[in-house]
């Protein structure tokens, strides 16, 4: 990779620092003695003073320093030339180590996936319910779903408006190991079509709303879900006719009680007019394999408290509570 | 019409190296009061640098500083790196005691405390008892290598080197549990790092306190170059009393100097001669002078020889040397605004640290809600979700009960206790519920509290904010 645009400027820079160092020199060399006038005893008179005065009477005493303080300073010249052959600095010359920040970063992924692969990569190897009975392999997944995954589901995995809650059993893909899995590693593009214009009228609208509502017992009225219902058609051929949904596609199971924007009458309204838009990123690239396994094994625990309660209260009190807490909800 | 130039007559000059060549100096052993002190200071404070390191605490180090985990252990107290403030506390206490010391007593560190002029001191026993006292050393040093020589200078380094290599293996056994260091060492399993540093430490060792010496004192040491700034003349200084002692010059002792016009100096130059740094503090107070106050020992000596008045060379302080005060009067100018209000400020912050330390809550909690909506319930409960990153700072797996105060009707839906495991953090994600209309729009202040389920006094309340959206 070029440091500069133009090979001129890297041999300018070299040369600045050459002479830099060479002036460094220099001075150093002229400084290290004075010419002093023999006195009448045929001795050189002491330098009291360096010659120099300011503000007429102030003057610097010559007070030397120690002779090895000088071979020092020659030593800092000495390593300066020697860390220019050494490391980049000398204009555009890489060094002979060919050191660059980009090979420490690899540097360090390399020995930290060295140091901790081995706690991840054994977890590999074993399947996904297996190692959500693990604690370890809880209480690291618990950690990577904190650093990773709480932006958007929350740091209890209870998601919010638009970002689906991972601790219930309602699934717009599917909640079996592998699909989370997947859904980890190549992330999830739902998309609803805006349905308005093919549903008909704002009334229209509101009638199929209702019809929605009245799938899953919410408070609806009767008769315009009635009326809504033949329009559900257009609705069906992702949402099934009973309204089930469909995980292939990643629909919405529209039967429950579970919404991913809001299950009232003008959010739904709103859901079919503009429809909706939503986006998992896919994490492949982010994180590694084992610990996408990890991550499926956490997340798959979260919802089947059954298995993950096998796992020590004492070790892993985090499952629970959140166990407690999806009780307390439903 | 023709200028003529006028060219001086030239003199002859001759090049002065601006840096000087080191004329080492060769101290000569002393005993006697102050020499005593150094000693007791020389024991004291590599009792506690070599022995501190081996002793034990609750089946650990009693002090470590663990630096891959970020934890320091002094004795009872774990120390996170939260308490930082505590570190900065003691260079802020360590700072006042030398300016406050030093506004009282000049150098009192340099001569008796400092590392420097502690191992500077060892090795120059060791010196002594190998090759011998002063004049031996000037002989030795002088004469040709002889087996004889070459011998004592390998005995001699031989026996820094084993100081100076023990210094640094003591210094990394702060950082890595000296027991397993000790395996290491004996097993040849010594890691890079530690490595580095014994031998750098021990290296640095070996050469300050057996090459350089007051070199460090002297060109290297910042402190020189600002405690006169800190000196006023109250300020007690090892000093030559010029007016007792000039003119100096050598005498009989059963003549009466006074009537032979000479002052009480007998200019026998042993003060020059015990100086570790060489210098002569008859030229008055220099900035070389590190108080160490072996010249008052040995002129004091000399003084009892002849027969004279002790304290020619004395620590006094340079208003009572002019004004001829006694003692008392002396003293009683320590008290001075300056050394007050030192030691005021001292007092304060010792107290203010020791009540802090005290009352450590041995638990840290830190609340970060988390970003984005809350939630809303079908029945018009808010709920805000928040991440409690509880830190047990004890050496003791803990058991800690969180509650919730400020807001009424205010419940954590997934209230169960956390277990934190002995001296680790643990993030807890919580979830908080509240009734409708309870609260305003907008964010609304919420106390977290966190208690040891085993220990009444370790809690800690922690504030957050429970937003309510329009």
């Amino acid at each position: 990779m070029a440091d500069f645009f133009n090979e001129w400027w890297g041999i300018g820079i070299a040369i600045v620092v050459a002479i830099s160092i060479a002036a460094c020199a220099l001075l150093l060399w002229s400084q290290s003695k004075v010419r002093v006038k023999i006195g009448t005893d045929g001795k050189p008179l002491p330098a009291e003073t360096t010659g120099h005065v300011w503000d007429g009477n102030l003057m610097e005493q010559n007070n030397p320093l120690p002779l090895w303080w000088k071979w020092l300073f020659y030593l800092t010249i000495v390593f300066a030339i020697g860390y220019l052959i050494v490391y980049p600095g000398f204009g555009a010359r890489q060094g002979s180590l060919g050191w660059s920040q980009v090979g420490e970063y690899e540097k360090e992924m390399k020995d930290g996936e060295a140091q901790y692969g081995p706690v991840f990569n054994k977890f590999l190897a074993m399947d996904i319910k297996e190692v959500a009975k693990d604690p370890q392999a809880h209480e690291i997944g618990q950690r990577l779903f904190l650093n990773t995954c709480s932006q958007c589901h929350g740091s209890d995995a209870q998601g919010g408006k638009g970002y689906p809650n991972l601790t219930d059993t309602d699934w717009l893909y599917g909640g079996d190991p592998e699909t989370i899995k997947t859904t980890l590693n190549e992330g999830r593009h739902g998309q609803m079509p805006p349905m308005g214009a093919v549903v008909g009228t704002d009334d229209d609208v509101r009638n199929v709303a209702n019809y929605v509502l009245s799938l899953s017992n919410s408070a609806h009225d009767p008769i315009k879900a009635a009326i809504g219902k033949p329009k559900f058609a257009a609705c069906a051929a992702c949402h099934g006719i009973d309204g089930k949904g469909n995980q292939v596609l990643g629909a919405p199971n529209l039967s429950d009680k579970i919404w991913l924007y809001g299950g009232d009458i003008n959010t739904i309204m709103e859901t079919i007019n503009k429809g909706r838009n939503n986006q998992m990123p896919a994490h492949k690239d982010i994180l590694t394999p084992a610990k996408i396994h990890l991550l499926a094994a956490y997340v798959w625990s979260l919802s089947n408290n059954g298995t993950a309660a096998q796992v020590s209260d004492t070790d892993v009190p985090a499952i629970k509570q959140i166990s407690a807490a999806t009780t307390l909800d439903k | 019409m023709k200028h003529i130039p006028i060219i001086p007559v030239p003199l002859d000059e001759v090049d002065l190296a601006l840096f000087e060549e080191r004329k080492k100096i060769y101290p000569r052993s002393q005993k006697g009061w102050f020499a005593s002190w150094r000693w007791v200071l020389v024991v004291i404070t590599q009792l506690m640098f070599y022995g501190t390191v081996w002793l034990n605490w609750n089946d650990r180090q009693a002090v470590l500083f663990d630096l891959v985990t970020r934890k320091f252990y002094i004795f009872g107290i774990v120390f996170w790196p939260q308490d930082f403030i505590y570190l900065a506390v003691l260079l802020v206490i360590s700072a006042l005691s030398l300016f406050l010391f030093t506004a009282v007593a000049g150098r009192l560190f340099c001569g008796y405390a400092c590392p420097q002029t502690v191992y500077t001191q060892i090795f120059l026993w060791v010196e002594q008892r190998v090759e011998g006292d002063r004049n031996a050393r000037i002989k030795l040093d002088a004469g040709p290598l002889t087996a004889r020589k070459f011998s004592l200078k390998f005995i001699k380094h031989f026996i820094w080197l084993a100081i100076a290599l023990w210094t640094g293996f003591s210094f990394v056994g702060y950082f890595t549990p000296i027991r397993q260091l000790t395996l290491e060492v004996a097993g040849l399993t010594l890691g890079p790092w530690e490595t580095f540093w014994l031998l750098f430490y021990g290296f640095a060792t070996y050469g300050n306190a057996g090459w350089m010496r007051e070199q460090v004192c002297k060109y290297m040491c910042p402190y020189a170059r600002f405690q006169s700034a800190m000196f006023d003349k109250d300020t007690l200084i090892v000093t030559y009393d010029s007016e007792r002692g000039e003119p100096r010059g050598s005498r009989n002792k059963k003549v009466d100097f006074k009537a032979a016009g000479l002052g009480a100096c007998v200019d026998c130059g042993i003060c020059v001669q015990v100086c570790p740094t060489g210098i002569d503090i008859r030229n008055g107070l220099q900035y070389e002078c590190i108080a160490c106050g072996l010249c008052i020992d040995g002129c004091d000596q000399v003084m009892d020889k002849m027969g004279y008045e002790r304290g020619l060379i004395r620590y006094t302080t340079e208003h009572a040397l002019v004004g001829k005060l006694d003692k008392q009067a002396m003293w009683q100018r320590v008290f001075r605004l300056r050394t007050l209000i030192y030691a005021a400020i001292l007092g304060l912050i010792i107290l203010a640290s020791a009540v802090s330390l005290y009352y450590h809550v041995p638990l840290k909690v830190d609340v970060i809600r988390d970003r984005g909506q809350p939630r809303i319930t079908e029945a018009g409960e808010i709920e805000n979700v928040y991440r409690l990153q509880v830190m047990n700072t004890q050496e003791s797996p803990r058991r800690y009960s969180v509650r919730v105060l400020g807001v009424p009707g205010a419940v954590i839906l997934n209230n169960a206790d956390i277990d934190v495991k002995s001296a680790t953090a643990r993030a807890m994600p919580v979830r908080v519920r509240v009734p409708p209309n309870v609260l305003q729009i907008g964010s609304n202040r919420i106390r977290f509290v966190i208690q040891d389920l085993d220990a009444e006094d370790v809690s800690v309340t922690e504030k957050a904010v429970f937003i309510v959206p329009r």
